[in-house]
């Protein structure tokens, strides 16, 4: 087991390694030169231009760059932004807000996948079950900046449920609608995937086994039918999660909240290699661990599964 | 009359009246049951036999309510001790279900949830049907449960899960929890089907056992006829949703009166390998009491049609095999290793156009000397001559050429066909792979192939998923020969299919060796089908040949103590038959 993890995180060097190269090449062949970016309108003083392409190490070659880049992130320093802060500090106050978020979102979606997956599975061609199939359709079909709004417009605004954005407090409170918002965007295809899961288990020889027993309905349904069907499920849950973590951009932008969307996406425009760069390694690395968790979740709900290379 | 409650005064303890089911299917309900009808008494042991797709299986779910799918009860009483179960609620199935009504299913392998631990599935047994309460006398009661359906060291085994169980074991497991609770009457669908014969009879000597010491009645359901002469008191033949016939079980065997009940004792091998042994010596004089007209194949004709080719073959080995070894190395953990020799120390030679059976139980390494044979693996030692030739020292070419001329059938026609591949490109692709023949040759080739296993030239346009498992394995039959080879492997190649079928197949397998003059290594766990198709036996055990002679020694005088154990577990070897 532990070997099984070793090896794992072994792998996850070459892909850390090779993300931030490719993306650190990328940021490097954007056009235009970022300092002049920050000047605006104003004609640069060149004397000042000098000392910030020196501060920065844009004078250099691209792969002393990259290198240099590397060595200070081995020893966990990820580089100064361009409005002077450190990277790192960016980093501690921004991953947490998005990582609760997408907490919260990934537990509403498991709470609705499941229950609503599980009904239309075993009522298969019913009422819900149509209901439940037009609704995914529409959810999967609306883009998230309209679902956005119009959460924002119904529940925020008109009925003042909860507050309309989420500002400097990041309280459960708060960031519960942008959750809600954000669990509808992957939850269709969630809900659909329960649904087939439960379909499947349901005409499964061990479950009629199980009716055979004599065990009522309401044991089967949870022990033997929901059980069995999570395993496919726990994947798609741990592949939502880096999504959320990675899209909730346009979620953070229209709810305000100061999460890494938000910022990501600011140092972009602003062609901040350091802090671009930084935050995705952070993100690939994040996005590594959660799948590794994941593998390992399987071999619990699994037992046929066993991690022994 | 107020007071005697419906148990006291039925009749028996199960009655069918007129029992139709049917499959909502896209074009409307499909019935596989068209009025059923039998009874079974307290205690006594009832056999359901026929083809698969006959209905067999879908009474017996019908009974407990327990139809697959969209399967339902549209007509008739299913009379339980006087209570039409087709027509109790959920609540009352629930409770006749597990406690009155024990069911033990058909494939052990599919059957037990693979999540759970099997102690955990045999203890929520207990627990439903209220045979023991608090948790330590619940777990007890599931150890006596294993221990009684003959699993050993129960308490230890428990914990484990239903993939670390061999098939046999889980069945153990499936009866155990289906007799848990004393039942009036235990279903059990083709509980042995899956397993190797010499399992098979421990566990139906068990299940005898078990049922009598408790006074259980049994309804057993099956598709091998010897088997259920055997096991049951009252036979039932369904055939195509229908019972054509039903009584005693002699009398059945000995005086069939239907047309489908004579073919499918003409067809069971187990029974003709009893016909051909007790009457060898004039095997000429049986041959008019089997009906003509009812047997549309007979697998004596195959029997005698393989003793007379036997005679004009030519001597001299296409196979000869010697001190073939194979040891593979198994992970115990961490990075050691630990020998496992599956081939020992093998010895044989099949001379050209005759047949060698390579019998054995599961385990026994007969297939890994196919894969061998085949080159899919390599030896360990030992040396292979095929045609004169030693085989593992052939490459390139030569190795070729080698494949070319020796062809496999494998056991599962579901997984040995591409499900994307139409027929006639699945059949010419060893044609293609060789590049023999442009394409309007080798499109030639595939209908005179398809002609060859006796399949209509239209099926070559059609897809795996269309066929049945008989067609799937005349197909893969007609893919080996399609380069005309000189020996076909054939490796389990008709234990997945029904009676019938089977016999076909052996039959087509013994007219074309005749016609083309093949050679035929034979590996099955099945002997009954031996006697039918081979000249010469090998008997495996733990990667060892035991036992190696003619097929007429081997089942007239075996000398070893593991082929005489093989032979007493054929299903009805022990029937006289009306002969």
């Amino acid at each position: 087991m532990l070997y099984y993890i070793g090896r794992r995180l072994l792998q996850a060097i070459p892909v850390l390694l090779g993300t931030t190269f490719i993306i650190y090449f990328m940021v490097f062949a954007m056009p235009g030169d970022p300092l002049l970016g920050l000047f605006g309108d104003k004609a640069p003083n060149p004397a000042l231009l000098a000392r910030l392409q020196e501060q920065y190490a844009l004078d250099q070659p691209f792969f002393v760059q990259y290198l240099n880049y590397l060595g200070n992130l081995v020893q966990g320093n990820f580089g100064i932004s361009f409005s002077g802060q450190p990277v790192n500090d960016i980093l501690a106050r921004t991953f947490p807000v998005t990582l609760k978020l997408a907490v919260i979102a990934i537990f509403i979606e498991m709470v609705l996948a499941l229950t609503i997956g599980l009904i239309s599975g075993l009522r298969k061609g019913g009422i819900f079950d149509a209901t439940a199939l037009v609704v995914s359709l529409l959810l999967i079909s609306v883009p998230i900046f309209v679902l956005c709004f119009v959460g924002q417009f119904f529940f925020a605004v008109q009925l003042g449920w909860f507050s309309p954005t989420v500002g400097s407090d990041t309280s459960f409170g708060k960031l519960l609608l942008p959750a809600i918002v954000l669990s509808l965007f992957v939850v269709a295809t969630a809900i659909r995937l329960t649904r087939a899961s439960v379909i499947e288990t349901a005409n499964a020889d061990f479950v009629r086994t199980a009716y055979s027993k004599g065990l009522s309905r309401r044991r089967v349904v949870p022990v033997h039918i929901l059980r069995n069907s999570l395993i496919p499920v726990t994947t798609q849950l741990g592949a939502d999660f880096g999504l959320l973590i990675v899209g909730a951009t346009v979620t953070e932008g229209i709810f305000n909240v100061p999460g890494v969307g938000n910022t990501l996406y600011q140092a972009v425009i602003r062609g901040e290699r350091p802090t671009v760069v930084s935050f995705v390694t952070v993100m690939v690395l994040l996005y590594l661990v959660v799948n590794i968790l994941i593998d390992l979740l399987y071999a619990v709900l699994d037992p046929r599964i066993r991690y022994v290379k | 009359m107020s007071g005697t409650t419906a148990a006291q005064t039925a009749k028996h303890l199960l009655e069918i009246k007129g029992l139709e089911v049917g499959f909502k299917t896209q074009n409307g309900v499909v019935k596989a049951l068209k009025g059923v009808d039998f009874t079974i008494d307290a205690g006594e042991t009832v056999a359901i036999v026929g083809e698969s797709g006959s209905g067999k299986s879908t009474t017996a779910a019908a009974i407990i309510n327990l139809l697959p799918g969209s399967g339902q009860i549209l007509a008739g009483e299913v009379l339980f001790e006087g209570k039409d179960l087709a027509k109790a609620s959920r609540k009352e199935l629930e409770d006749i279900r597990g406690k009155r009504i024990g069911y033990v299913p058909q494939d052990p392998m599919s059957n037990l949830n693979p999540v759970w631990s099997v102690g955990f599935q045999v203890e929520e047994t207990v627990k439903a049907n209220g045979l023991a309460a608090g948790r330590k006398a619940v777990h007890a009661k599931a150890v006596e449960v294993l221990e009684n359906a003959g699993l050993p060291d129960p308490g230890k085994r428990m914990r484990q899960y239903p993939h670390q169980f061999s098939g046999g074991m889980r069945q153990r497991v499936l009866i155990g929890i289906g007799l848990a609770s004393k039942p009036r009457l235990l279903i059990a669908d083709e509980p042995t089907s899956a397993l190797d014969v010499t399992v098979q009879r421990r566990i139906l000597d068990h299940l005898d056992t078990l049922t009598r010491d408790d006074g259980t009645a049994l309804l057993f359901i099956t598709h091998d006829l010897g088997l259920a002469a055997e096991r049951a008191e009252k036979l039932i033949v369904m055939y195509k949703g229908r019972i054509v016939e039903a009584g005693p079980s002699l009398e059945i065997l000995q005086n069939p009166l239907h047309p489908y009940t004579q073919r499918l004792i003409a067809a069971a091998p187990s029974l003709a390998s009893r016909r051909i042994q007790s009457s060898s010596e004039h095997l000429g004089s049986i041959h008019h009491r089997v009906d003509d007209a009812a047997s549309s194949v007979d697998l004596i004709d195959a029997a005698e049609l393989r003793v007379e080719h036997v005679a004009t073959a030519a001597a001299g080995p296409a196979i000869e095999v010697d001190g073939l070894t194979k040891v593979f190395k198994l992970r115990t953990g961490g990075l050691k290793t630990e020998d496992f020799t599956a081939v020992d120390n093998v010895s044989f030679q099949v001379p050209k156009g005759t047949t060698l059976a390579l019998v054995g139980e599961s385990g026994s390494g007969k297939s890994t000397v196919a894969k061998l044979l085949l080159g899919l693996e390599k030896a360990t030692s030992g040396a292979i001559t095929i045609d004169g030739r030693r085989s593992e020292k052939l490459a390139g070419k030569e190795l070729l050429a080698l494949r070319r001329s020796m062809q496999p059938v494998f056991q599962d026609p579901y997984g040995s066909l591409d499900p994307l591949v139409n027929i006639g490109a699945t059949i010419s692709e060893p044609m293609r792979v060789h590049s023999v023949g442009d394409r309007t040759s080798r499109r030639e080739r595939v209908f005179e192939l398809l002609d060859q296993v006796a399949l209509p030239k239209a099926i070559a346009g059609r897809y795996p998923n269309e066929l049945s498992g008989g067609q799937r394995q005349r197909v893969a039959i007609a893919r080996a020969l399609a380069l005309k080879p000189d020996i076909v492997v054939l490796d389990e190649a008709v234990s997945a299919l029904d009676v019938l079928v089977q016999a076909q197949i052996l039959k087509l397998l013994a007219d074309l060796q005749g016609e083309l003059g093949l050679t035929y290594l034979f590996i099955t766990h099945d002997l009954a089908v031996v006697r039918v198709i081979a000249d010469n036996v090998a008997v495996m055990q733990k990667g060892r040949i035991v036992e190696q002679a003619t097929t007429d020694e081997v089942f007239d005088s075996p000398s070893q103590q593991y082929t005489r154990e093989l032979l007493d577990a054929i299903p009805g070897a022990g029937i006289k038959m009306g002969l």
